[in-house]
């Protein structure tokens, strides 16, 4: 039966239950009215010290994070921050953020979101603007930094970030004697030389996430940016309509139909590729650089290369950015406490810690320098190369819908179902009516 | 009957029938308080969430509005004309996997409790196995079959195909058919046997020396006697095969026209903060729901309060609730069952 009801009557239900009183429930006095109200913009107050908690999805790096912690802890004894951890699933993460704010509950303090949940969050104000000239330095990579501004205000601290970059199968192209293809024209090329070769007829070319989900949002406007196209103007106007536009679908499509792009890819997510790229099934796949230390381990340096994405007709690839941003809580009781450890959480030592132990792209230009780094992880340059050109999805407040729509027109065009006009035109329609 | 008899206890009685009404109404209390509490309470809330949209965006601040505004029956028009495609793609879907996978859990259901209710070594442990897919929960079920129809798993393995059963449309239908009828054909089994086994063999043995041939034994004893059973396990089914959620959002994925249904729908409104709409639209749910359950039972003639057939009559006992109070003078067995009858039918006559 709970599942059938909406989740905020149902939280209010569950609170009646406990509290025995349905009346209460009944006053429709809107109770989720954040405290300040509009005036909240301009006069967060960064006061309150104590015990705060950090919250993010699930740590899959073996208690670092907790480690780190644990040294601010030790800094820091009368205030402690706890390590909560949410769902893996970004999904989840994002419905127990909401229900948090919704119930105007103090448990959560600092939170990881995703960038593109930035504009979401700060239009609903359940995190507070954040001080940008405490926070900003010269060493933050621009296009990462724009990730956390909504309405050029800073609602989220970049902390880590991710650009998709491009692995290749070393191995395969030294056999065939061909170059790191740097055009998308060299990478097909590429493809046909290797299935030219005995034992690789029918290997994959190139892969990327094409299932129906937020892969699909990322890949699939990466070749709508590249040649030239875009979803909205700085104005917010939906401007996905144009030449440009529909020729980069058509590239993508194009490579779905002549075989470039491999069919299976329409039900990959991350780990399908990875899967199929270390099994030899796959010669180039575009993908996060999380990829390169599970490649690390299972091909070995000899097998693999990390390269920059290709041009396209002469336009230099543009890249989807990734990464997470520190919100702080309106409904915070420590301010003072969270702020602070917003600042210590992305210091330099903080990044570094970050990408040694969890191999987390920093948000520190000079990182991506250090000689010491750069021998620890060689694709840093590409990486770095990669964020420069980067682009950041669509900033709506509704970007569940915008991406939802975003999937829907497209998915059926790389299926060969709808044409890349058709499909341009339904997203037009669709992101329009959200508008 | 003569109410002569009873007419110097008249007021007596009606002195008790009055204490034991309230008593009635005391011991029935909880299970209102409750029932109120978790579903008649959130259901109005619901009712009334639906009227309201969702907060528009202040142009001037960029900040989402305090105030949900008022939009009347808006939520339910738009189902049926902007949003007109998808739901009727989700109403389909539902209905479909209502119905496919009841029909064939049913078939399943009843061969497994025929080959249970035989009589043979290691019946216990047969039925434990056919047990194991129903005490899988759902969501792991889910993911277990995700992996056979992954494609590089074991469907596409048997098969010797390479058939891409998510982004597909029928194979991603057939792939929550068959991972549906997998998991609950054993409810239905189960349910099933509990009512064979209380069909009495002499019935059977009658039957054979009648001349009936199996089939016919099957159809005139077996199929009549389980009936009440069966029909509770299949109404049970459609029920949940109806709000089925979990298995096709795990297994194929949220937003995936193929195999959306209705509760997916509203968890996807909810999700993207359409209360009102999520909550119309689980109405619309509750209502197809309930729909169907009266139907089903009206056309069925299933009999809820009672699993075991019953002879005749039609008209049920009710059992008084002062049976429950030490009673002040003790009544002879046979005397309390008359006066049970009395009060009965002296209540119904008031």
């Amino acid at each position: 039966m709970s599942s059938n009801l909406p989740r905020r009557r149902f939280i209010q239900g569950s609170a009646v239950i406990a509290a025995l009183s349905a009346a209460a429930a009944c006053s429709r006095g809107d109770s989720n009215n954040p405290g300040g109200g509009a005036s909240a913009v301009s006069t967060a107050d960064f006061t309150g010290t104590g015990p705060i908690t950090w919250v993010q999805g699930k740590d899959n790096s073996d208690g670092k994070v907790q480690e780190r912690i644990d040294q601010w802890n030790e800094l820091y004894p009368d205030e402690k921050v706890t390590l909560i951890e949410l769902s893996s699933e970004a999904d989840q993460q994002r419905q127990s953020l909401i229900n948090n704010a919704q119930t105007q509950s103090d448990a959560y303090d600092v939170i990881s979101i995703d960038n593109v949940w930035v504009a979401e969050f700060a239009a609903n104000q359940w995190v507070v603007p954040l001080p940008a000239d405490e926070l900003k330095n010269d060493d933050i990579i621009e296009s990462v930094w724009e990730t956390g501004l909504y309405r050029d205000v800073l609602y989220g601290m970049p902390f880590a970030t991710d650009s998709s970059i491009m692995f290749y199968r070393k191995d395969f192209l030294q056999e065939a004697g061909v170059e790191v293809p740097t055009t998308w024209d060299e990478v097909k090329s590429a493809i046909d030389a290797v299935r030219a070769l005995p034992g690789h007829e029918n290997i994959g070319g190139f892969g990327g996430q094409f299932a129906k989900y937020e892969g699909l949002t990322c890949c699939a406007s990466e070749f709508i940016n590249t040649a030239g196209g875009s979803f909205y103007d700085d104005e917010g106007n939906v401007t996905i309509n144009s030449p440009e536009a529909i020729a980069g679908l058509q590239i993508l499509i194009d490579g779905f139909k002549d075989g470039y792009i491999p069919a299976e890819s329409l039900e990959w997510k991350e780990e399908d590729g990875r899967n199929a790229f270390e099994a030899g099934n796959l010669l180039f796949y575009r993908q996060w650089p999380y990829q390169y230390a599970n490649n690390l381990a299972a091909l070995g340096e000899e097998k693999f290369g990390v390269a920059a994405l290709p041009t396209i007709d002469g336009k230099a690839f543009v890249p989807t950015l990734g990464g997470h941003n520190c919100g702080i809580s309106t409904y915070s009781k420590n301010k003072a406490t969270a702020l602070k450890f917003v600042q210590w959480w992305t210091s330099q030592e903080s990044e570094q810690y970050a990408l040694e132990t969890q191999t987390l792209a920093p948000i520190l230009g000079s990182l991506y320098e250090d000689s010491e780094m750069l021998e620890k992880f060689p694709y840093l340059p590409t990486l770095r190369e990669s964020l420069d050109s980067a682009q950041g999805r669509p900033k709506a407040v509704a970007y569940g819908d915008v991406t939802a729509a975003i999937q829907d027109a497209l998915y059926p065009a790389v299926q060969q179902q709808a044409t890349a006009e058709e499909a341009i035109s339904n997203l037009e329609t669709s992101l329009k009516a959200l508008a | 009957m003569s109410t002569n008899i009873y007419v110097p206890d008249v007021n007596r009685r009606s002195k008790a029938s009055r204490a034991q009404s309230r008593l009635a109404w005391l011991l029935i209390t909880p299970t209102i308080i409750v029932l109120t509490i978790v579903i008649i309470v959130p259901v109005f809330q619901s009712l009334q969430q639906s009227l309201y949209g969702k907060p528009g965006l202040d142009p001037e601040t960029g900040f989402v509005s305090d105030v949900e505004p008022f939009v009347g029956l808006d939520n339910y028009t738009s189902i049926f004309t902007d949003a007109g495609s998808r739901f009727w793609t989700a109403a389909w879907n539902t209905t479909l996997f209502g119905v496919v996978t009841v029909v064939l859990e049913t078939i399943l259901g009843v061969a497994m409790a025929l080959i249970m209710h035989r009589a043979m070594r290691g019946r216990g442990f047969v039925r434990a196995a056919i047990l194991v897919p129903w005490a899988i929960p759902t969501a792991v079920s889910a993911i277990l079959w995700g992996w056979i129809f992954n494609q590089n798993g074991v469907a596409n393995a048997i098969l010797g195909q390479h058939i891409m059963w998510a982004s597909g449309n029928a194979s991603a239908k057939l792939a929550i058919i068959i991972a549906d009828v997998w998991k609950t054909a054993p409810y239905i089994g189960l349910l099933t046997l509990a009512g064979l086994q209380v069909i009495p063999d002499e019935v059977y043995e009658a039957a054979k020396i009648d001349g009936a041939n199996a089939w016919k034994r099957f159809t005139k004893i077996t199929l009549p006697l389980v009936k009440p059973a069966l029909v509770v396990a299949v109404l049970f089914r459609a029920l949940d095969a109806l709000r089925m959620f979990d298995l096709p959002y795990i297994l194929i994925g949220p937003r995936k026209n193929s195999v959306e249904t209705i509760s997916m729908l509203v968890q996807d409104e909810a999700s993207n903060l359409r209360y009102g709409s999520a909550a119309a639209y689980a109405l619309i749910l509750f209502l197809y729901v309930f729909i169907f359950a009266f139907a089903f039972t009206r056309i069925t003639h299933a009999d809820l309060g009672a699993t075991a057939p019953r002879s005749g009559g039609g008209r049920r006992r009710k059992l008084p609730a002062t049976v429950f109070l030490p009673q002040g003078r003790p009544a002879a067995v046979g005397a309390t069952s008359d006066n049970t009858i009395a009060r009965t039918s002296e209540r119904s006559k008031s």
